[in-house]
């Protein structure tokens, strides 16, 4: 999908897993870093690679991301490499609707929508904030191609409405 | 007669005509002209009507405290009332109306009220509409309402955009003249994040008008060279058009910008500023002499503003009267533009700086010790009489003209500094109020956070303006760790200082002190003031609220000083200890628009979606709100509302209904002590729970009350599905999060919030288990799946958990399954289910079919003042548990004790349906004359499967009357009798059920 707003908008499709445990806790760790393949991100900041990623959502909560379709899979191995510990699993793939804004003037875009700081120097390309959008809770992040947008599923079409809103070609400014 | 001149003009475009109308008379103004502009230039100088006696009024201002040039703008949904023709940029084809008049401008019946004057003193209102007390409702308020208000609020929806925009700064610095564009240049060459917003749409504030120096160079090239280097720094952004209006705790400040069309009618910025430049200038006072409200009467500074950047006049002769040296540069600015001073009447006994040197060296008339004593003119200046300033008001000499330019001198803009606390200082000297730099509004920090430079921290002349520029720039650039530059030297001519005048002249009687205007805009005067004083009024904010003074749509703006400068020489009070009123958000007007941003159409608000939701409005369903999801309330099929609903019931006990139960809240509790956490949450056991089972659990508040229930299904050893009301859901995960963090931060348990992860559909109805069947892929049978148990498998090559609940009393499944996949698994329920009758229903079918079950709903039969026992569910409440949540409440005497309102079920004698909320009536009535009362309905309906009316209702001890007849308030009729009888109207052994 895509807004002919002055930065283009577009609905992803992902598997997402919320876990939740002992960040500190080895096992936790390598069960995390296994599932994605990525090394565990630093508080408010995620990693990356083509097709997975980590995210850090609160000092006991990871976010994982992987390809559509792999969610029940990785949720199974993460249960597996975590048997007998105490750590919480839950698929949310379909819980969630994620949005990716790219072109210059993708930061100014959720800027109408989010109390946060998204200037390039306090929200640099890795990081990660769960914040407010417009009247939902979300959470969005840097990456080098644009941002990336997460919201719960039911509120997907307000949150595209909004978006097409903040995006249109006559409201465009540039001040990051 | 105003005028437009041949030449000059800073911001107009002569190549640019642009055609409005005014009243619907055509008229030409050019590009960057302003509305006050382009009328003054087309010869239009009354403008307006005052509010209380509709006198003829005029441009006065050529900025935001304009009080009386305010004009309705646009048309339908873009109506806007009240804008400042002195702020609004002129339109081709803009159709601009004058307001608070009727029939015309010219011509006003309300005008009668200025020959009423004497009888509308100040707080007439207060005094004259005292009594009879019951004529304020039918009278008065009518009265006064008809006539309150200038403009008319628009009617139609409002169809333009609007938005927010929020952003982080180190430095914001509000205002764009040269003081703070000095400021923004130290702090960005600092390396300081900055911000500046200039409310207008140019830069560089009275410099240029004011013919400053900078740097050695016209304000004009050195503005030009400050902004291209502001430019090119990345760390500094640049706003024109856009008003620094509140300044809030912490650093939080709102702007409301106005972009170009075809943007955003309005932005509201919403900034974040470690710190903040209040670089807002300073605001012209009027002079109080009588006639000083007559159109043509302006300030001497908006005068030379119009004059210098748009080439228009108000008229060919102006008499200047000031009490202060910078009205001499209107003077002179008047002549170089080849129009004529006939005098210059200065307040002061002397005149010897250099700007009346100048002044006379021009060959101009300047009369000192003088000043005005009547103005001749109705709808506009035809004279100024002279007088003496010390004297009674006699006025020796009429001099001919069409304008007056008057100075009382200049009050610093302190709102930004004032907003969070900012004390004054009465500064004798320049006779204004100005900020107090030891006192300035601190933060979290004790540090101040707001700095004043320029005018607005009373350095009215050019030199100490840069200078305190440079003193904020450095205070701030202090604070965030960074090194200042030294600001460039300003010049402009020297003033000898003014001489206070609030009242013209000194002596004047009270016939000429009730024709001296202290507030334009609501008809306040030098009389009612001292009246007020008279009156015992001796706060300035009493003063404010009796006389009306400084309450109109700018503020007090123009008037507020003078207005408590009156007041204080009425009572012999020194100016400072009277003080003044409050400086409070905005500075000026914001729209609501702007104020809702997106929240409008299709953005209201968010309207949470089913995965099921496309299918149900293109099945034409009914929605109703719960929390903000919208569920279907009923599906009408070419039949009433009422209709569909007992179809819906019916079908659903006779042969099989699809619910859509997405809404219901799915909170995952997982951990070792899982089991200990839901035993103090829930008031029943849930640790005895087998994995496999479901319990229905109930919760209450720390005070007892009932707060939210639900069926809570073992998952697993250490995990737990509880399941919550559609509206619950946020809420009782915050409350298991609150308890988990701050209360039972040891025990070991997660809590996850997947109510979207899944889409959940009753299957409801005699016919449920063989619909299941077909779908087929799990095992569904009373074995595997028996009544209060749920099992995991796959319907319809779907994956899914199958819940044996019921909230109807019929056999019932509720089915989870992955929300994407929602839609295919009720499509398949439909197709498999066709010949087997099945149906959707909606939530009043719900609703009447757990009444007839005798089944509570939350927030019908509880308000938050019902316990459990209260509805007869004693059974879910432990008392083997040695505690959970309410469990100390529910101890508490007027809890337990046995007169309380508990419930039942309700059976009108007549079979008709009981209104809803209607009371049980008791003999009698109470100390206030109410009649007593025994009990309420909670819920009533008419159930299809009995063919009547049936409620449930709380009655004072109920269940111990069973058989006993109450009468039922109505609204419309006379009590309706009704039986007490058990709440379980349909199936009472559960028979239907557990099959």
């Amino acid at each position: 999908m895509s807004e002919p707003g002055f930065v283009s908008v577009s609905e992803l499709g992902a598997g997402m897993i919320a876990l939740r445990g002992d960040l500190r806790s080895k096992v936790f760790r390598k069960a995390a870093e296994a599932g994605t393949g990525l090394k565990l991100p630093a508080p408010c900041t995620i990693v990356w690679d083509g097709a997975r990623a980590l995210g850090w959502m609160a000092p006991d909560e990871l976010l994982l991301v992987v390809p559509e379709g792999e969610g029940a899979v990785t949720v199974a191995a993460l249960e597996h490499a975590l048997a007998g510990q105490h750590a919480l699993v839950a698929d949310v793939s379909d819980a969630r609707a994620m949005f990716h804004i790219s072109g210059p003037g993708a930061r100014e875009a959720l800027a109408k929508l989010t109390p946060a700081d998204l200037s390039p120097a306090a929200f640099p390309v890795g990081t990660l904030r769960r914040t407010r959008l417009g009247q939902v809770a979300g959470a969005l992040w840097a990456e080098e191609r644009g941002l990336t947008v997460l919201c719960f599923r039911s509120v997907a079409v307000y949150m595209r409405d909004l978006l097409a809103d903040a995006s249109h070609p006559d409201a465009a400014l540039r001040v990051f | 007669m105003s005028l437009r001149l041949d030449t000059g003009g800073r911001f107009i475009d002569r190549a640019t005509p642009v055609r409005f109308t005014f009243n619907g008379q055509p008229h030409e103004g050019f590009a960057g002209d302003t509305l006050a502009s382009a009328l003054m230039g087309a010869g239009r100088l009354m403008v307006g009507r005052s509010f209380k006696y509709h006198r003829p009024r005029g441009v006065v201002a050529s900025g935001v405290e304009e009080p009386n040039a305010l004009f309705a703008l646009g048309a339908g949904g873009r109506h806007e009332p009240n804008q400042r023709a002195t702020t609004t940029d002129l339109a081709a084809g803009m159709q601009i109306r004058s307001q608070n008049h009727w029939p015309g401008l010219g011509f006003d019946i309300g005008a009668l009220n200025a020959r009423l004057a004497r009888f509308l003193p100040a707080g007439f209102y207060y005094k004259t509409f005292l009594s009879p007390p019951a004529f304020w409702k039918h009278v008065y308020e009518p009265l006064i309402r008809q006539s309150a208000g200038l403009g008319r609020a628009p009617q139609a929806a409002d169809p333009d955009g609007y938005e927010h925009f929020h952003i982080h700064v180190d430095v914001l610095i509000a205002g764009g003249g040269v003081a703070g564009i000095q400021a923004a240049l130290l702090a960005g060459e600092a390396g300081a994040r900055v911000l500046m917003m200039e409310q207008t749409a140019h830069w560089g504030g009275r410099a240029p008008v004011d013919s400053v120096t900078v740097a050695g160079q016209p304000a004009q090239d050195w503005l030009r060279a400050a902004l291209a280097r502001l430019d090119a720094m990345k760390n500094v952004t640049l706003r024109t058009r856009c008003g620094v209006v509140g300044v809030y705790d912490h650093g939080y400040v709102l702007a409301d910008e106005q972009p170009p069309p075809p943007g955003p009618r309005h932005r509201l910025w919403k900034i974040r500023a470690r710190q903040v430049i209040a670089a807002t200038g300073a605001l012209e006072r009027p002079l109080a002499f009588p006639g000083n409200d007559v159109p043509g009467v302006l300030l001497a500074s908006a005068v030379r503003d119009y004059v210098v950047n748009w080439a228009v006049a108000p008229g060919r002769r102006t008499v200047i009267v000031t009490n202060n040296d910078d009205a001499y540069r209107t003077a002179i600015a008047l002549v170089e533009a080849g129009l004529e001073v006939p005098a210059i009447l200065d307040a002061r006994g002397q005149a010897n700086g250099p700007l009346p040197e100048r002044a006379r060296a021009l060959g101009l008339r300047v009369e000192t010790g003088k000043g005005i004593g009547k103005v001749r003119g109705k709808t506009r200046v035809t004279g100024a009489g002279l007088c003496n300033q010390r004297g009674s008001g006699l006025v020796t000499e009429v001099i001919p003209c069409d304008a007056v330019a008057m100075s009382g001198g200049w009050s610093p803009v302190v709102h930004l500094w004032s907003h969070c606390g900012g004390k004054l200082i009465w500064d004798e000297t320049q006779a204004h109020f100005r900020p107090d730099p030891a006192l300035g509004p601190v933060s979290h920090d004790g540090v101040a956070f707001v700095h004043c430079a320029g005018a607005a921290a009373g350095a009215l002349q050019a030199g100490p303006c840069q200078t305190t520029a440079g003193q904020a720039a450095g205070a701030v650039l202090k604070l965030l760790g960074c090194k200042a530059g030294a600001p460039d030297h300003a010049t402009a001519e020297a003033e000898a200082p003014l001489a206070p005048v609030w009242v013209m002249p000194q002596r004047a009687g009270p016939a000429l002190r009730a024709k001296m205007w202290l507030d334009f805009q609501n008809d306040v005067k030098v009389s009612d003031v001292q009246l007020a004083a008279r009156e015992g009024y001796e706060s300035v904010e009493h003063t404010k609220r009796y006389t009306t003074l400084g309450m109109a749509t700018d503020q007090g703006k123009l008037s507020n000083i003078n207005g408590l400068a009156v007041l204080a020489e009425s009572l012999g009070a020194g100016i400072p200890q009277v003080g003044t009123t409050t400086f409070r958000p905005p500075y000026t007007p914001v729209p609501l628009g702007a104020i809702a941003g997106q929240a409008r159409g299709k953005t209201f608000q968010p309207l949470r979606r089913t995965p099921m939701q496309d299918w149900h409005e293109a099945e034409g369903a009914r929605f109703e709100p719960v929390g903000q999801w919208r569920r279907p309330y009923a599906y009408p099929k070419g039949e009433s509302l009422a209709q569909a609903v007992r179809r819906e019931v019916r079908n659903t006990r006779e042969n099989v209904g699809l619910l859509d139960a997405s809404t219901l809240g799915k909170l995952l509790v997982k951990g070792p002590d899982a089991g200990r956490f839901l035993d103090l949450l829930y008031t029943n056991m849930m640790s005895s729970l087998k994995v496999g089972r479901c319990r229905y659990g109930l919760m209450c508040n720390e005070n007892g009350f009932l707060m939210e229930d639900g069926v809570v299904a073992r998952l697993g050893e250490d995990s737990f599905l509880c399941h919550t009301t559609s509206g619950g859901a946020e809420h009782i995960h915050q409350h298991m999060e609150e308890w988990l963090q701050t209360e039972w931060w040891d025990m070991r348990v997660y809590v996850a919030n997947l109510t979207e992860q899944y889409a959940q559909i009753a299957v409801v109805g005699p016919k449920a288990r063989q619909l299941l069947e077909r779908l087929g892929g799990m095992d569904v049978s009373p074995e595997r799946v028996p009544f209060m148990g749920w099992a995991e498998g796959v319907l319809a090559t779907i994956p899914a958990r199958v819940f044996r609940i019921s909230f109807s009393g019929e056999l019932s499944f509720e089915v989870a399954v992955p929300a994407k996949r929602g839609m295919a698994f009720w499509q398949a329920c439909l197709e498999a289910g066709a010949d087997l009758g099945i149906a959707p229903y909606g939530t009043e079918a719900l609703h009447v079919m757990r009444a007839e079950k005798g089944f509570i709903m939350i927030g019908d039969e509880t308000d938050g003042t019902v316990t459990p026992q209260d509805l007869g569910l004693d059974w879910a409440v432990s008392k083997k548990k040695d505690d959970f949540i309410g469990k100390r409440g529910q101890a508490r005497l007027h809890l337990s004790g046995p007169d309380r309102w508990r419930l039942v079920g309700l059976e009108t004698t007549d079979g008709s349906v009981l209104p809803e909320g209607a009371y049980a009536l008791a003999p009698g009535r109470n100390a206030n004359g109410q009649r007593n009362v025994q009990g309420r309905v909670t819920s009533t309906y008419h159930s299809p499967t009995l063919g009547r009316g049936i409620a449930m209702g709380l009655v004072r001890r109920g269940p111990e009357r069973m058989g006993e007849v109450l009468e039922f308030s109505s609204l419309d009729g006379p009590p309706v009798p009704a039986r007490i009888v058990s709440p379980v109207f349909y199936d009472p052994d559960g028979e239907k059920q557990n099959v």
